[in-house]
Parts: structure tokens; C-alpha cells; sequence
């Protein structure tokens, strides 16, 4: 039995397929993947992200301690701000990715589910003398996201704070039923949208809130096409402890010039030598190239998927992959080795879905 | 109720055998096990081989790749064109438009097959 998040009865009670996640016990799916992925797109998706690491720093060591693990720029947010960024090992490969959030009195973090306990160990093994009260709130708060174009709208008068009011990658405390609580305008689907963070306790009232204006509840496998379709990578896949920043696309959440940070040599060093960079795929046929298949030009091995799924916004085939430096060119043909038959591929810009202003 | 007129593999396929012809397909339960087909693979060509139990194409769905499995011995006659079209039409209509080869058979083909009261049982106990 893994852990449970405070949704757990309602994913089974509503058809949840369940899954080990991380550790945890979530939902793939509750009806089709399809359907859960284009209700996002097209009005409002809910989704219980838990399972998420929610980490907590308060004392005076708090920014630098962050400055001192964090590859992007924490010292510049301003109150409520948000920002993504990486924790790299001392070899510039990638620990996690995480989003840092800026408060009056303390800085929170958002780590994965997979890494939380690697990066809390990360953290206290970084501290070097810091004054930081380092807390893992995870197993005390649930975490909802609902998102879509109609997900604004749905958090009238939910939170005492109306997020229409915050800029993306904004956030605010405020109260949930006279409880406090945290919404950002954050998300991992490419569309508009929140997620906001309340006591466990309050997680299944919270659900059952959106539920009854209309969200559609959406399990892991949705959450996996909508943040394809956006090209966000995914750790475990896109981002691994042997992959760099700059490898992997993330160049802009890498400050190289506010200080010293773990890993950072090791990344300028890296730049110096061809290794594998990340592009989209564009396939020609339904067959769907998955994590691990090898991507070709001719009978030359030159690169390996790292994700790959349906795209049901696209109606197309799509996968993310590390190709040869020299190989990154849009529209060449490339053929993708799946399951023993070379199916035909090109290079295509990413990301694959943006949506519209 | 799955139809009664059918035999079953326990792997989730069902003939209807009429006389020398029998066609091949796979359950509902099967198709709402899998959601999301994006692919069918149907491999044999007519006037192929099948063999019983052995694999005759994948079916491809968002989370995964199940294989397809003969459910009687044989000789292809038909392979259902419209699926390579259309693959959704195995989960619309698993019985009827969405089947998947029609194969020659000899007399006593598919008595080793499950009836559908003991596919169902099968299936009550697999659940989801």
C-alpha cells in the first residue's frame, strides 16, 4: 500500500484506475484520458497533486540556502512571486525541478513527488551552518489544481482572494473557509489556471467544491498529454541526474552570473563538450514511440525518446527526444524505431501546443 | 452481458463461428480496460496461416500495447480494412463493426473456447 492523499476515497469511489505513483496511490484515469485532457482544454480540469513535495524555509539563511542549491535567480522574486527552476548535483546533472515561491516571512518550494525525499536529504546535507528552519509540509496539506480556460472564472469566491487578480506565476496566502491557504496562478498543462494548497483536512471540501461547478476530475494520464502537448519536461524522463539544464532546454532558468550554486562548473564546463539536446518529434503514423525507442536517420542511431504519447489536441503523434547536436534540424526525416519497425518522423519546433492569448 | 451467441479466449477475444467462417474480435470489457485506442496492428495477410494462442497483431491504446491473440486454428480470409481508418471502431462497437478478422475454420473449432457465462465470471472476478 503506498500513500494515500486526502482525495484517495473520492479517486476510488469515482472509478479512479489507481496506480503506484512515486510511492503514492493515484489515479490514471477516471473515463478516458482523451476526454479528461480536452476538458482541460476546452473548459476546467481537477486535479490532486498532493502527492507533490511542498517544502517550507523560514530564518534568516532561508534565500541563501536556496541561492546556494537553486540554478535560477530566487533573490530577485518579488512577494508572491513564483519561479521554476533547477536543483543540480555537483556533476550539473539535474536532482529535481522545482518552482520556489517568495513570502513576507518565508520561502516555500514545490518539489516532485519522486524527489522529495532526495531533495529534503539534498537540503539539510547543503545547510553548511545556515540558520534555516527547513519543514516538509506534504503530508499535512493537499494540493488541487484546476485548469482550463474556465478555471479562473470557477475560483469566484472560493479563496478569500480572487486569483483573476494574479499575474501567471503569482501567488497569495489567504483563507479557504476562514483556514489558511496558498493559490498560485501556476500549472503543468499549458492552459490558464491555479493550484492551490490547504490543510488536508480541508482537501476533500475543496475537491467536492469544484467538482460541483463543473470541474472534470483528471488522473495522471491527462496530466501526462497536456504537459507533453506543452513540451514541459517531465523528471524521470526529460530530466534525469545525468542530464544538464542547458541539455535539456532549460537554459532560461539558469543564472549563471547571481552567484555560486551547486552544480554550476559543472554545467559551464558541460557546454564545452556535443552531448544529446532535447526536440520535439512530429510523427507520421498513430503508433505511438515510447520513452526508450531509438531515433534514426537512415540506419544511423542518433538519438532516444524520452517521452512519447497521443496528442488529442493535435490528433497527432508527438514525442519528446535527446538527439545529436547536429541532428536538431526541423524537417528532416527521421524515422523512430518502435517496437522493431521504423516509423517516419521529423523534427518540429516546440512546444507543440501554445495557447492563445 | 457479453452476447450469447460467441465463444471467448481468456485473453479477451471472441469468436462467432458460422459454419466454416469465423469472426474474430475483441471484448468490451477488454476495450473499456484499455480506453483511448490510438492503433490497430492486424498483422496477417489473407490466405495466412492463424494458429490458436498465438499473436495476430497489437492493439495500441495511449497507456499501452496489448498484443492480440488467435482464438481458433485457421486461414484469414478477411482482415478488417475500415480499423486502419478508424480504430475507434473496435471501442464503439466491439462486436459488431469493429471486428477484426473473418478466418476459414474446420468443423469443432473454438470448443475449447469459454462460454459466455464462464468469460463472464472470468471477468467479474478480474474486475477493475
Amino acid at each position: 500500500m503506498g500513500l494515500r492523499t486526502p482525495l484517495y476515497d473520492w479517486h476510488v469511489a469515482h472509478g479512479g484506475r489507481m496506480v503506484d505513483f512515486a510511492g503514492w496511490d493515484m489515479p490514471v484515469q477516471y473515463t478516458t484520458i482523451v476526454e479528461e485532457h480536452q476538458s482541460v482544454r476546452t473548459g476546467a480540469g481537477l486535479f490532486d497533486i498532493s502527492h507533490m513535495g511542498r517544502l517550507s524555509f523560514r530564518g534568516p539563511g532561508s534565500l541563501d540556502l536556496i541561492q546556494h542549491v537553486y540554478t535560477n535567480n530566487a533573490a530577485t522574486l518579488q512577494e508572491g512571486q513564483v519561479r521554476y527552476g533547477l536543483v543540480c548535483n555537483d556533476r550539473g546533472g539535474i536532482r529535481d525541478d522545482v518552482l520556489v515561491y517568495r513570502w513576507p516571512t518565508e520561502y516555500g518550494m514545490v518539489v516532485n513527488a519522486s524527489n522529495r525525499e532526495k531533495i529534503v536529504a539534498w537540503l539539510y546535507g547543503s545547510m553548511a551552518g545556515r540558520d534555516v528552519r527547513l519543514a516538509d509540509r506534504t503530508l499535512d496539506t493537499a494540493m488541487i489544481a484546476v485548469q482550463g480556460p474556465a478555471a479562473i472564472a470557477m475560483c469566484q469566491d472560493i479563496t478569500a482572494f480572487d486569483p483573476a487578480k494574479l499575474s501567471n506565476y503569482y501567488a497569495a496566502t489567504t483563507t479557504y473557509r476562514g483556514e489558511p491557504a496558498v493559490i498560485s496562478r501556476t500549472g503543468y498543462t499549458g492552459e490558464d489556471g491555479v493550484e492551490i494548497v490547504v490543510d488536508k483536512t480541508q482537501g476533500p471540501t475543496l475537491w467536492d467544491e469544484f467538482i460541483a461547478r463543473g470541474a472534470k476530475a483528471c488522473g495522471l494520464g491527462a496530466r501526462d498529454t497536456l504537459r507533453l502537448e506543452a513540451a514541459m519536461p517531465l523528471y524521470g524522463h526529460e530530466l534525469n541526474e545525468e542530464t544538464d539544464p542547458l541539455q535539456a532546454g532549460l537554459g532560461w532558468a539558469v543564472k549563471f552570473d547571481k552567484g555560486e550554486f551547486r552544480g554550476k562548473a559543472a554545467i559551464l564546463e558541460r557546454m564545452n563538450t556535443p552531448r544529446r539536446e532535447r526536440v520535439g518529434l512530429a510523427l507520421a503514423g498513430k503508433r505511438i514511440a515510447r520513452e526508450g525507442s531509438a531515433v534514426k536517420r537512415g540506419a544511423k542511431v542518433i538519438g532516444v525518446v524520452t517521452s512519447g504519447t497521443f496528442s488529442p489536441t493535435l490528433n497527432k503523434t508527438i514525442a519528446m527526444a535527446f538527439v545529436d547536436p547536429e541532428e536538431r534540424e526541423i524537417g528532416v526525416p527521421l524515422t523512430v524505431d518502435v517496437r522493431g519497425k521504423d516509423e517516419a518522423a521529423e523534427v518540429v519546433k516546440l512546444p507543440f501546443y501554445k495557447r492563445g492569448k | 452481458m457479453v452476447p450469447q451467441d460467441l465463444r471467448f479466449a481468456e485473453t479477451h477475444e471472441w469468436a462467432k463461428i458460422e459454419g466454416d467462417v469465423c469472426t474474430v474480435g475483441i471484448t468490451s470489457f477488454a476495450v473499456e480496460q484499455l480506453t483511448d485506442v490510438v492503433f490497430v496492428d492486424l498483422k496477417p495477410k489473407v490466405g495466412d496461416t492463424l494458429k490458436a494462442g498465438t499473436a495476430f497483431g497489437e492493439i495500441e491504446s495511449v497507456k499501452a500495447v496489448s498484443d492480440l491473440y488467435a482464438p481458433v486454428d485457421g486461414t484469414v480470409t478477411e482482415v478488417n480494412k475500415a480499423l486502419a481508418v478508424d480504430p475507434s471502431l473496435v471501442s464503439a462497437e466491439p462486436y459488431g463493426k469493429g471486428w477484426l478478422l473473418k478466418v476459414k475454420v474446420a468443423a469443432g473449432a473454438g470448443a475449447n473456447l469459454k462460454s459466455p457465462a464462464d468469460y463472464e465470471s472470468q471477468i467479474a472476478t478480474q474486475g477493475h
